[in-house]
């Protein structure tokens, strides 16, 4: 297997509700920007990541549809999906083209267009991602199920709601900061806890929005890279992917999300290194406990101390462990199948100094955490400065 | 949902029909093929015992199509007697009186109706025991 090295990243310029633009508008947008972040003037093979385009847009068959419009006529290119991790299993699936020696420059891609339908028919999209017989018939939804684990994590741990809501503080102050994000302004704890609630004990500013965006990354061999691109390279040290059950109720343990934890294991094995040697990590914030959950499954804190951390400061900016710099999907947005490419794209832009204002200084390496469902599905990705 | 689907997941909606592992005794609901503890491929077919505790539990204030009506319901992850954990609606039951470990027992129920079809689709809802 070769070293393979991001060379490019880029997305659509704005995330948020963007009526005027179709899902191929913003993919080829992020599509674009990626290739000329990197400097490429051809692609040899193409990733797409997205959850679900056929019940957001009535369109699947979208390999074909981006290519043509990315004006790469005969490239081949695929969809990928593992619900809102679709995005990193693309990154990997580019990964394994390089690293294979098949394709010298691949681009993987995200993107999900979701303001297309209703409220409730995006929530049916998403609740697809959970056990259609045996979660959605009895009437779960997403936020149903993250609160389910926020109320088994407050049962043993003592978590409270304060701890969650700093999660939303947190990550706003990033987003504030970050250009594309669909929301960037900052919250108070007490404007997350007077905000409507949606599952208890979830408020609306416990959730993640829902989102139309885009993301991409150009990905080639370590060794090639300084030939074909003026950007500093950053290799993928670190490629983790693991499933677990997809029914919550069919965990042994709900406050703790094992496929994460495998995933990070296996990262880390292929990288060398441990979660200490990591400056920062972008992770799947898709609801408040999701990252309390998530930085205790990948060893960052320890059981049951994700919120105390959070409310210490441990994980903002100028903590000691830096998570979601980008605003996180809480503010950037989660357009479920771009999140993962656009983790990737935080963290590169960190370890190339391009951060502006929410700079983390002298980043070397970072690691990007993306899930599916309840946690059924999950990839890590370890980045560092070549 | 198609009614072939709904058809054959009768035997455990209806009557909460699982499926032991005949070599290591795990059990299965919904039923499987394989056991995942030990890959036996033999199961014999038990009835879940209707008795069990509440391990977490939500209430929805948002619901998705076919339950957009019935907010606020809350919804639980139930543990049966005998380990096996299911889904289910907490119901009978005040929506601020439901507690972490609260028994209680299935009783079979109608969970919604399928717009399309216009199928009534069963199953089992948590009653306080």
């Amino acid at each position: 297997m070769r070293d393979v090295a991001v060379i490019g990243v880029g997305a659509n310029p704005k995330w948020g509700e963007l009526w005027g633009r179709s899902l191929r508008d913003i993919f080829v947008e992020a599509a674009l920007a990626a290739i000329d972040d990197a400097g490429v003037d051809h692609v040899d093979g193409m990733y797409v990541g997205c959850m679900s385009s056929g019940l957001f847009t009535g369109q699947e068959h979208i390999g074909s549809l981006l290519a043509d419009y990315l004006g790469q006529r005969h490239l081949p290119a695929t969809r990928v999906e593992s619900a809102c991790a679709s995005g990193s299993a693309a990154v990997k699936a580019a990964f394994l083209e390089v690293a294979s020696g098949h394709g010298d420059i691949v681009l993987a891609g995200g993107v999900e267009k979701m303001t297309d339908v209703s409220g409730a028919a995006a929530t049916y999209a998403l609740g697809t991602a959970a056990d259609a017989e045996y979660e959605c018939y009895h009437g779960a939804t997403f936020p149903g199920l993250y609160a389910m684990i926020a109320r088994a994590h407050m049962d043993r741990y003592g978590t409270t709601p304060e701890m969650l809501a700093q999660v939303a503080v947190k990550n706003h102050d990033n987003g504030a900061l970050n250009p594309m994000a669909q929301y960037p302004f900052k919250l108070t704890v007490d404007q997350v806890l007077k905000s409507v609630m949606v599952a208890d004990p979830l408020h609306i500013l416990d959730c993640s929005p829902i989102t139309d965006g885009a993301a991409a990354a150009i990905l080639c061999p370590l060794e090639t890279a300084k030939k074909l691109s003026k950007k500093l390279p950053i290799k993928v040290a670190g490629v983790g992917h693991a499933t677990d059950t997809i029914q919550l109720a069919q965990r042994e343990d709900m406050t703790w999300l094992e496929s994460t934890a495998k995933a990070a294991e296996r990262a880390f094995k292929m990288a060398g290194v441990k979660i200490k040697d990591v400056d920062l990590c972008e992770v799947h914030d898709c609801f408040t406990i999701a990252e309390l959950v998530v930085i205790e499954s990948l060893g960052l804190v320890k059981r049951g101390e994700g919120g105390k951390a959070t409310l210490a400061g441990r994980t903002a900016r100028d903590g000691d462990i830096p998570v979601n710099t980008s605003g996180g999907l809480k503010a950037k947005g989660h357009p479920v199948g771009a999140t993962g490419v656009a983790q990737v794209m935080e963290v590169v832009k960190q370890l190339r100094g391009e951060a502006g204002s929410r700079q983390i200084k002298g980043a070397k390496r970072g690691l990007t955490q993306n899930m599916g469902g309840s946690g059924g599905s999950a990839v890590v990705h370890i980045l560092e400065v070549a | 949902m198609p009614s072939a689907g709904y058809t054959r997941e009768i035997p455990q909606r209806y009557r909460l029909e699982a499926a032991k592992c005949a070599s290591c005794g795990r059990i299965y609901y919904p039923p499987r093929l394989v056991c995942a503890a030990c890959g036996g491929r033999e199961f014999d077919t038990v009835k879940l015992p209707d008795t069990g505790k509440v391990v977490t539990y939500t209430v929805i204030r948002v619901g998705p199509g076919d339950f957009a009506e019935e907010v606020p319901y809350a919804l639980g992850i139930v543990e049966m007697e005998g380990g096996v954990r299911l889904m289910a609606q907490l119901v009978d039951v005040p929506l601020d009186g439901i507690k972490t470990g609260m028994p209680v027992r299935l009783e079979f129920r109608k969970i919604y109706e399928e717009g399309k079809a216009g199928i009534i689709c069963y199953g089992h809802k948590a009653v306080p025991a």
